[in-house]
């Protein structure tokens, strides 16, 4: 038997040297972060992007790395899934590291990394042009009155229709619902969202909410003003149309996959879901729906609906040590010859207006015309630096609401307070 | 030197069973423990790196505030000292002055610690009442006893994420679980179907784990108390109540010790399986999900998680005797 004493020793000094350990450690999120180094720096940079899936980054860091052999981009890719895509770019972020120079970051979190002082503003000597972009994405791209990245990416939601069934699309919410009747004669569901309690129902709330004349936040992008009759009008919608059952029961499992599937196996005949839906629902062998289905805008009050916007902005690290390359980079991905290799290439919404009217592109990806509208009508979901908090209270009271859990007033009520308590 | 009598002779008297007596120099000894120290003390620097500074870091996090947005620049700046703040946050739902609000993380304390507990309650009672069957089938000699018991621990070899998966597909709207009861039940849509949904997953997975461990346990009891027991009359309940289950209450309470603990900490299995919805979601999934908004609440809630196991396991040991260091047949002598 050891001599207890002793190791009991031991263990303490052990210990007493841990606790002294974390004292050293340092506290959570500090602010700031050497902005001003290295603001003419050039070298090599590295680019980090979730998942390539269609192979297209690589090609275009060749095509790069041809033309600058000094300042070569090298690509960090990350997994496919966005939660550890963000989860990844926080603990580089947060150690400082000046390797990650470029990363492409979801729109919904570019106010949370700026307002930790990871990225660097684009002003001064930084100064972006972003006058041939699409108004709505500089929006998500810019926290506190700065420019913090460069949209790259975007994406709006669009309404896929049975044009067999329905030869032309509704233009208003109510419209819609009266339409659900030629749903019901045909056996199949008459509408549906992603309603499951997870992002894409706070995309599919903010979307009825904005199109209904509310909103979330207000401009400041931090007072809730949800609690309103427009925010009740539009969430309302959905909580009725769900009761009713033109939202079908299994409506509330349904995130993006599941109502892709039920669109194209032809079990619904009005599909609210992104732009990719398009060409898997004409190539998939397992379609029912192929030349049968149309797009178009979401329907709205007067006009067209307002889409939830999603995509990516490309933003340069605050703690990079070549930051020059790394802004020539950002103009690099916005380019005109970078966007059409992403739109051919990778099915992605191009952030240039001008893309949306070429008439070669719009010959080979015919949704390009209404997912202009959506993007041109689109609300970006609140640009927060709480966003985690703010997206939580929506989707927890819109999932409560819809299901009939709770009225869709008690619900507002429940989501303003809890958006008021997320920035405390 | 006369021998020193040996453990193991089953006539030997109750004195002589614990360690031998002291022989030797004292110095040789002194010697000796020198050398245990130095060999275990790598491991010990291990443990308290991997183990100790977490803990103790955590619940120095747990006094500070979250980082604060600065009005002025709009940047997050760090919040300083917080007391008790982040522990009256959870356990008394304080969000800054109000109560916490639906939609809110504070909100969903209690609940989760509510799920929690069903999911422990629920989970491992039913494991043991199904593992204790199953140990039971297995500990008779049959034809094909080695491949049962090997084929026994395929669900528990499969790694939770996929198995979650596998339950997700089985309870979607249009999955096998509506085709074959002919229902059209929500599994993932409303409360209790989600909750049976996962406590049923989790006895898939666990309850070969509860069996083996219950077997090793009935393995010891020797045949001669069963024979005796059945030429003095004994039915087959009162010789599983009187003889089988206090002779394998050592194995059991471990068992039951070990799956308390894994179900108080579940994560992953109710995290893919239906997202923390419907009253699904457990602290440790709360965590995760607080970690997103602030690291330092989230060190409060942990710590705080932690404390609640640690009650726990401290009434399985003192309470109800469970012992994982005793060896099985001191801890049966004790049972008599």
């Amino acid at each position: 038997m050891i001599r207890g004493t002793r190791l009991l020793s031991v263990a303490a000094a052990l210990a007493v040297g841990t606790l002294l350990m974390a004292g050293c450690g340092g506290g959570g999120s500090s602010s700031g972060g050497g902005s001003n180094q290295g603001t003419t720096a050039r070298g090599p940079i590295t680019y980090v992007q979730g998942k390539d899936n269609t192979n297209t980054i690589r090609p275009l860091l060749d095509k790069w790395n041809a033309a600058h052999p000094d300042e070569k981009a090298t690509f960090k890719e990350q997994s496919e899934a966005a939660d550890q895509q963000h989860d990844d770019l926080v603990q580089h972020f947060q150690a400082k590291d000046p390797n990650y120079d470029v990363a492409s970051v979801d729109v919904i979190w570019t106010a949370e990394f700026a307002a930790k002082g990871w990225l660097q503003p684009l002003k001064d000597s930084f100064t972006l042009d972003t006058s041939k972009l699409l108004p709505a994405t500089v929006k998500t791209a810019t926290y506190n009155n700065t420019l913090y990245a460069a949209p790259v990416t975007s994406d709006g939601g669009m309404l896929y229709y049975r044009k067999d069934l329905v030869p032309t699309p509704p233009k208003t919410w109510d419209e819609m619902m009266s339409m659900c009747s030629i749903a019901k004669k045909h056996n199949m569901d008459c509408y549906a969202g992603q309603f499951f309690k997870y992002e894409g129902l706070t995309v599919n709330a903010a979307e009825a909410i904005n199109t209904a004349g509310g909103k979330i936040v207000g401009d400041d992008g931090k007072t809730p003003e949800v609690n309103t009759a427009e925010a009740a009008k539009g969430l309302g919608r959905l909580a009725d149309a769900y009761k009713s059952g033109n939202i079908p029961r299994q409506g509330i499992t349904y995130k993006e996959e599941e109502s892709r599937h039920a669109f194209e196996s032809g079990k619904l005949l009005f599909l609210r879901n992104w732009p990719y839906v398009y060409s898997l629902a004409t190539t998939d062998g397992d379609s029912k729906v192929k030349g049968k289905f149309a797009v178009a805008p979401l329907p709205g009050e007067t006009g067209p609906g307002a889409s939830s916007l999603g995509g990516h902005n490309a933003a340069m690290s605050a703690f990079s040590a070549h930051k020059a390359t790394a802004f020539d980079f950002l103009k690099f991905l916005e380019s005109e010859d970078t966007q059409r290799t992403l739109v051919t290439q990778a099915s992605n919404a191009s952030a240039l207006t001008a893309l949306y009217d070429d008439p070669e592109l719009v010959k080979k990806y015919p949704y390009l015309p209404v997912l202009k509208t959506s993007i041109l009508n689109a609300v970006p979901r609140p640009v927060t630096p709480f966003y985690p908090a703010v997206t939580k209270a929506v989707e927890d009271n819109a999932y409560a609401a819809i299901k009939g859990d709770k009225p869709v007033t008690e619900a507002l009520n429940d989501m303003q307070n809890a958006i008021k308590a997320a920035a405390s | 030197m006369s021998a020193t009598p040996e453990a193991g002779t089953g006539e030997a008297a109750p004195e002589q069973i614990t360690t031998p007596p002291r022989r030797g120099r004292p110095e040789l000894t002194a010697a000796r423990n020198r050398l245990g120290l130095y060999l275990i003390a790598p491991t010990i620097v291990v443990l308290l790196v991997v183990i100790g500074y977490p803990v103790v870091r955590a619940v120095i996090m747990s006094f500070q505030n979250d980082a604060g947005l600065d009005p002025q620049t709009g940047l997050f700046v760090s919040g300083g000292f917080a007391g008790f703040k982040n522990y009256t946050h959870w356990l008394l739902q304080r969000c800054g002055e109000v109560k916490c609000p639906p939609g809110t993380l504070g909100s969903q304390f209690w609940p989760a610690v509510s799920a929690t507990i069903f999911f422990t309650v629920a989970s491992v009672v039913i494991e043991v009442v199904l593992g204790m069957w199953m140990a039971l089938v297995m500990s008779r000699a049959f034809k094909g006893r080695g491949l049962l018991r090997a084929s026994v621990l395929v669900p528990w070899s499969i790694p939770t994420a996929v198995t979650a998966k596998l339950w997700f597909f089985i309870f979607a709207f249009a999955g096998i679980a509506n085709s074959l009861l002919h229902t059209k039940i929500l599994w993932t849509g409303s409360q209790w179907p989600a909750r049976f949904a996962v406590v049923v997953a989790d006895v898939w997975k666990t309850t070969p784990f509860i069996a083996l461990l219950i077997l090793a346990g009935l393995q010891i009891i020797p045949e001669e108390v069963y024979e005796a027991a059945k030429v003095d009359g004994a039915t087959k309940w009162q010789r599983f109540t009187r003889i089988t289950l206090p002779l394998v209450r050592p194995a059991l309470l471990v068992a039951v010790l070990f799956r308390t603990l894994d179900v108080l900490r579940i994560f992953d299995l109710p995290y893919i399986l239906t997202g923390g919805s419907n009253g699904t979601t457990t602290l440790s999934i709360l965590v995760v999900n607080q970690i997103r908004q602030g690291f330092n609440s989230a060190a409060a809630l942990s710590t705080i998680t932690f404390v609640f196991i640690f009650l726990v396991a401290f009434v399985f040991v003192k309470v109800l005797g469970a012992n994982v260091v005793k060896t099985q047949q001191s801890q049966q002598k004790g049972a008599r």
